[in-house]
């Protein structure tokens, strides 16, 4: 039952600089040569041999191959998902071929002959592949539903009335924060709506989050209380939109909006060894109706860094020391610069 | 024929910028009504002690707010000597307002409409208040106060502050750290709302958990030989024969 949404997301190499996509590689291509060796085998008792004897071809021309795709990355991604895909397969024939050459130089046994490998290899690549283009696809109705959770629960209608009350308040004794107050929400309101698939500048997340922040700052005055730690963050770091947001959100109900009290919410954005991190905390307060919808955000966000960034990214969250805690952690990826299409020589 | 008396009206919102639309709206009733704002207030808590102060026939009321809702305030409120009509404010409780709908309680979604409010305050004169029970039926959670008539006041008791409960013929004492108070009420009803935060060591008493510090043997006391402590409190209550097995699980739990 595909989805209108399902096709229009675009097939994609998998990015060979991710640890995760390295892992997965390994852990297929290693369940291949077992079910190899099974295959091969003429007793059950030879079967570990002939696996050791399998791996000790097979993993070397994975590794080289993951470290050629890794070197090659960005001109993979570049081309056509379909020139991408032959490429890489090529490149999978030439590394095991290169193996295959080696093995035969350090021993004069038997290595096989050349085409059968050359295909083996093209197998493999073809597994590899096709199981990361499946798995984009399974992924993919995330952001759909993404889209769509932005639509219905992000915009907690308690947002948007009692939003619209507090400029409705401005609108004949402060006409000029009225005004500031509509455009936030008007540009807010245009990326909830917006078609969330592409990957946004940490800036624009940040901005968005401060505009949020005002119109909250609005209703609860006093009560909430916000401190930005950003001042050194990556401003070009690419990330999903709408991860830090719905975060906040759930800060201001649960943290602040709950109580009658004052609460401080906290954002740290850093960036160490080419990884991003964003600490959100906000006081916790265990009454009240609590974590449902929040639980539903994480894990929506969660799946959503996941997608992108695979298990390069994290997100987890704690009650420590009377504060709710979330920390993210996903890799430093600048954007590309479009200046990379005008430096033809 | 003397000037129709202005309509007292008190509003209470926890969030400024609503209090002081509402007060614009008020404003522009008057041209059609006089209309009085007797005061404002930011919480339940806070309107109760404003209308112990002035009288108001009306209260604008929203339903949402932090600690005490605006469900439970209008419970509170209808103890006062003469009780204000309620009209609820709401942004967005799909069940408070099917509730309101089916018991013909005054509400306004917001962001209220100046002709509402005004048709609203028009109308109210002919409508009866909410009976509490009503309200108790809309908000079935707990409430965070008990409120306790006395000299001619309402006292709030912060229900987190309540000791224990003990049944006394018609009444219920509540006692905390400081004072014991009267209640009308029924310790049974009392155990069904407080389930989650008291429990029942004795046919007449209810001890609240968080200040339940554990049990001690005694002989002369109680038929059980177990006596509750609690915290803060120099006394020792009776648990009965029933409860026994609940001194011993919790002895057990926190040796």
């Amino acid at each position: 039952m595909a989805s209108i949404g399902q096709n229009r997301y675009p097939d994609r190499l998998p990015d060979f600089l991710n640890a995760g996509v390295w892992a997965r590689s390994v852990l297929l291509v290693t369940a291949l040569c077992f079910a190899a060796s099974l295959a091969r085998a003429p007793h059950w008792q030879a079967v570990p041999d002939d696996f050791v004897e399998v791996v000790a071809v097979t993993l070397p021309a994975l590794v080289l191959w993951l470290l050629a795709a890794a070197a090659l990355n960005r001109l993979l991604q570049r081309l056509s998902y379909a020139g991408g895909l032959s490429a890489a397969a090529a490149l999978a024939v030439l590394c095991a071929l290169g193996v295959r050459q080696a093995a035969s130089w350090m021993q004069d046994s038997d290595v096989g002959d050349a085409p059968r490998q050359a295909a083996l290899a093209l197998f493999a690549a073809a597994a590899v592949l096709g199981f990361f283009h499946l798995r984009g696809r399974a992924l993919s109705p995330a952001l759909t539903e993404a889209r769509l959770q932005a639509l219905q629960a992000r915009i907690r209608p308690h947002f948007l009335f009692n939003s619209i009350n507090a400029v409705l308040s401005l609108v004949r004794t402060e006409p000029r924060r009225a005004e500031a107050a509509l455009q936030d929400m008007a540009e807010l309101f245009r990326v909830l709506m917006a078609d969330n698939r592409q990957l946004v500048p940490l800036a624009d997340e940040v901005r968005l989050c401060r505009q949020y922040l005002e119109l909250e700052q609005l209703r609860l005055g006093e009560r909430l209380r916000v401190q930005w730690h950003a001042d050194k963050m990556p401003r070009d770091a690419m990330m999903p939109p709408l991860v830090l947001q719905p975060l906040l959100e759930n800060a201001v109900n649960h943290g602040v909006e709950s109580s009658a009290e004052p609460g401080v919410v906290s954002i740290n954005i850093y960036e160490v060894r080419g990884e991003v991190h964003v600490m959100l905390r906000n006081p916790y307060r265990q009454d009240g109706a609590h974590h449902g919808g929040n639980k539903m955000a994480i894990g929506n966000i969660r799946e959503r860094l996941a997608l992108h960034f695979d298990a390069e990214a994290a997100l987890e969250s704690r009650v420590r020391e009377g504060a709710y805690q979330v920390h993210i952690r996903f890799p430093y990826v600048r954007a590309p610069a479009p200046a990379d299409e005008g430096k033809a020589p | 024929m003397s000037p129709p008396r202005a309509l007292r009206v008190a509003v209470c919102d926890d969030e400024a910028p609503a209090r002081s639309r509402l007060r614009e709206l008020l404003a522009d009733c008057a041209a059609s009504m006089p209309v009085d704002v007797v005061g404002e207030a930011a919480s339940g808590v806070q309107l109760l002690a404003l209308l112990q102060e002035c009288e108001a026939d009306v209260v604008l009321l929203d339903v949402r707010m932090p600690g005490m809702d605006g469900l439970e305030t209008a419970r509170h409120l209808g103890k006062l000597a003469r009780p204000p009509r309620v009209i609820f404010a709401t942004a967005f409780d799909a069940h408070a307002v099917n509730a309101f709908e089916l018991q013909a309680v005054d509400y306004l979604l917001k962001p209220i409409r100046g002709e509402r409010l005004l048709e609203a305050l028009l109308r109210l004169r002919s409508l009866e208040p909410a009976p509490r029970e009503v309200l108790r039926e809309i908000s079935p959670a707990p409430r965070t106060h008990l409120s306790v008539p006395e000299r001619g006041r309402v006292l709030l008791v912060p229900v987190a502050d309540i000791l224990y409960l003990r049944a006394e013929l018609k009444y219920v004492i509540v006692r905390t750290a400081s004072a014991e108070h009267l209640v009308e009420d029924s310790l049974v009803r009392l155990e069904q709302e407080f389930e989650a935060s008291f429990i029942r060591i004795h046919r007449s008493y209810l001890v609240a958990k968080r200040h339940l510090a554990g049990f001690e043997r005694n002989g002369e006391d109680g038929d059980s030989g177990w006596v509750a402590v609690v915290k803060g409190l120099p006394e020792r209550l009776p648990v009965s024969r029933r409860q026994a097995p609940l001194a011993r699980a919790f002895g057990r739990m926190r040796p």
